[in-house]
């Protein structure tokens, strides 16, 4: 069943257009990456996929629902989000940085009981982040930082999940059990994943599609094999690359040929 | 949180009892518990020179000096946490600027004569200030740009400033006296009535406030955050600025630029006790009336039976306790 429905939609700020008449639909429990170059839109489209932006033109359809419709904490509930970076004025603890995902489940004044910490606590220990629940989080390292972001993401409990760049800043150790723990939350919990990535052996060793944005408008979509073809990737990037099969897992591999 | 806003309620009590007892004439605490509790307990013979002062004179200054105290401060906790700057105070939209030109022009005009005439010009000029940087500040499709809200209100409060200084070089003396005095804020002029029109107004907005303390929350992590995590900025931004205002304009009108109080008071509590503004605004509030109640027995007492503007006070008390707290915590 489709989860995400995008009709047509276009996005312009001022006068500059960012995405141009783009149209498809992502099935639900699907991980997705989302590729392009510099400026070709991905994270415009995240924040309309989030509805923190609305297309000028055409609709976004969320479980069939425009997200023009939805309240904030309806989407807050469905859709989370974790941003590149997130900026520190006042010291907050980790624990008080995750706990700000229970908030579309709870009334507004009302304090977070134990179901919520439990939550926000499962979701710490799945990004192995626990042990600086009692850190101040502008202290932290920019790695450690994201991992508080994915953690507070998860305590959100969505059925989407959007990353934009989540894994820039992860050591190979985070790296490799952030996407492990994206796969069982995908395949245990039925978790739609979006992610943006330049890294695009990233994608096609993890996604089960691929989104290719070229300055606004959608290139190419389909399954990893599809998209990462030279002929593609020479046409959007402007590199000549060599395609191959990775021997460990059979992913399609794009090496550089410089 | 209720543990630490009652200890910080009996703080303010105990003070505020201590305050009554100090001043030009000194009444043992032992008489001052005696009289209140008397006048609690309905058994008001003709009162006595020492109950007159405690009751129409002292009472009345240290609730004020409490509810001002306790606006200023919230108010201080909100815009630096809305507009995410550190250095931001109550004034920072304008309110000082506009409500200190409304309030010499009331008094170079002469509406002192009228009953709450400067109050009311302060209060009105406060409110069209804030009305004018809203205008100024407002981006496309009506949204509020932090930044150009800072700068607004630094603009429009310079700008006031010169207006200000312009007044002040034409007025007679008696008037400089008094327009001064109101520059640096004054808790001695106020009747009981207003003060339980402010007081109201402080409890009525800070529940609004406290209301919204989870939202402050994760607006302090940005707008984008806090649209993401479910909060419906343009609306919550709304109602706290136009309630911060309005407590803010309440106090600076009856009580004179008070500087120090709303921007020192709420760092001291981040400090003390972290950044949940929702432990952070009623202990702020609490802690400013306290503090305020003190350095305005200070001002009564210093060079008494002559006082001096609150304001002097709470500078020279806060700068220093101020810079004390960032070198602790910067050697930690």
């Amino acid at each position: 069943m489709s989860i995400i429905c995008a009709q047509n939609i276009s996005f312009r700020y001022a006068n500059k257009p960012v995405i141009n008449d783009v149209s498809f639909t992502l099935d639900e429990a699907r991980i997705v990456a989302v590729i392009g170059p510099n400026g070709s839109g991905k994270t415009t489209l995240l924040k309309i996929l989030n509805a923190t932006l609305f297309p000028n033109t055409g609709q976004m359809f969320i479980e069939r629902r425009d997200t023009r419709h939805w309240s904030r904490q309806e989407i807050a509930q469905t859709v989370a989000i974790v941003p590149q970076e997130s900026p520190a004025i006042f010291s907050f603890f980790a624990e008080e940085i995750v706990m700000m995902g229970r908030f579309p489940h709870l009334q507004s004044w009302a304090f977070e009981n134990k179901k919520d910490y439990r939550i926000a606590h499962e979701a710490m220990t799945k990004t192995d982040s626990l042990s600086f629940a009692h850190c101040r989080f502008n202290e932290l390292s920019t790695g450690e930082r994201q991992r508080v972001l994915i953690a507070r993401a998860l305590a959100q409990e969505p059925k989407i999940l959007l990353l934009d760049e989540s894994t820039v800043f992860l050591d190979l150790k985070h790296q490799a059990q952030f996407l492990s723990l994206l796969r069982e939350l995908n395949r245990e919990q039925h978790l739609t994943v979006i992610f943006v990535t330049h890294d695009v052996n990233l994608a096609a060793q993890n996604a089960d599609q691929i989104l290719l944005l070229y300055s606004g408008e959608k290139y190419a979509i389909g399954t990893p094999a599809d998209v990462l073809t030279a002929q593609n990737i020479k046409e959007v990037y402007d590199v000549d690359v060599g395609i191959d099969q990775n021997p460990y897992d059979g992913s399609t591999r794009v090496t550089l040929l410089t | 949180m209720l543990q630490i806003s009652a200890l910080l309620l009996l703080l303010f009590v105990m003070l505020s009892l201590a305050a009554l007892c100090l001043g030009a004439i000194h009444i043992a605490p032992s008489d001052v518990v005696r009289a209140i509790v008397c006048a609690l307990s309905g058994q008001m013979s003709a009162p006595s020179e020492e109950e007159l002062i405690l009751f129409s004179v002292r009472l009345p200054r240290i609730l004020f000096a409490g509810i001002v105290g306790a606006s200023l401060s919230l108010g201080g906790v909100v815009f630096q946490a809305l507009l995410r700057n550190p250095l931001a105070d109550p004034y920072v939209l304008g309110i000082s600027g506009g409500s200190a030109l409304g309030a010499i022009i009331g008094i170079v005009l002469g509406a002192s004569s009228l009953y709450l005439g400067v109050p009311f010009l302060a209060f009105s000029g406060a409110l069209i200030t804030v009305f004018l940087v809203f205008i100024v500040a407002g981006g496309p499709r009506g949204v509020l740009l932090d930044n150009s809200l800072l700068l607004a209100g630094v603009v429009v409060n310079s700008f006031f400033s010169a207006a200000i200084l312009f007044a002040l070089s034409i007025v007679n003396s008696m008037e400089l006296h008094s327009i001064s005095f109101w520059l640096m804020g004054d808790l001695s002029r106020v009747a009981l009535k207003e003060i339980a029109v402010a007081a109201l107004c402080l409890v009525a907005c800070c529940a609004i406030l406290c209301m919204q303390a989870r939202k402050l929350n994760l607006m302090v992590q940005g707008e984008e955050t806090a649209l993401q995590l479910g909060v419906n900025v343009r609306a919550t931004k709304y109602i706290l600025l136009i309630v911060t205002s309005l407590i803010t304009s309440v106090a600076v009108s009856l009580a004179g630029i008070i500087g120090f109080v709303g921007i020192m008071v709420p760092h001291m509590m981040r400090l003390v006790f972290g950044s949940d503004h929702r432990l952070l605004m009623p202990a702020a509030a609490l802690f400013g009336a306290s503090f305020l109640v003190v350095a305005d027995t200070l001002a009564r007492i210093v060079i008494a039976p002559a006082e001096l503007p609150v304001g002097v006070i709470t500078a020279l008390c806060g700068a220093p306790y101020f810079i004390f707290l960032m070198r602790r915590k910067g050697r930690d």
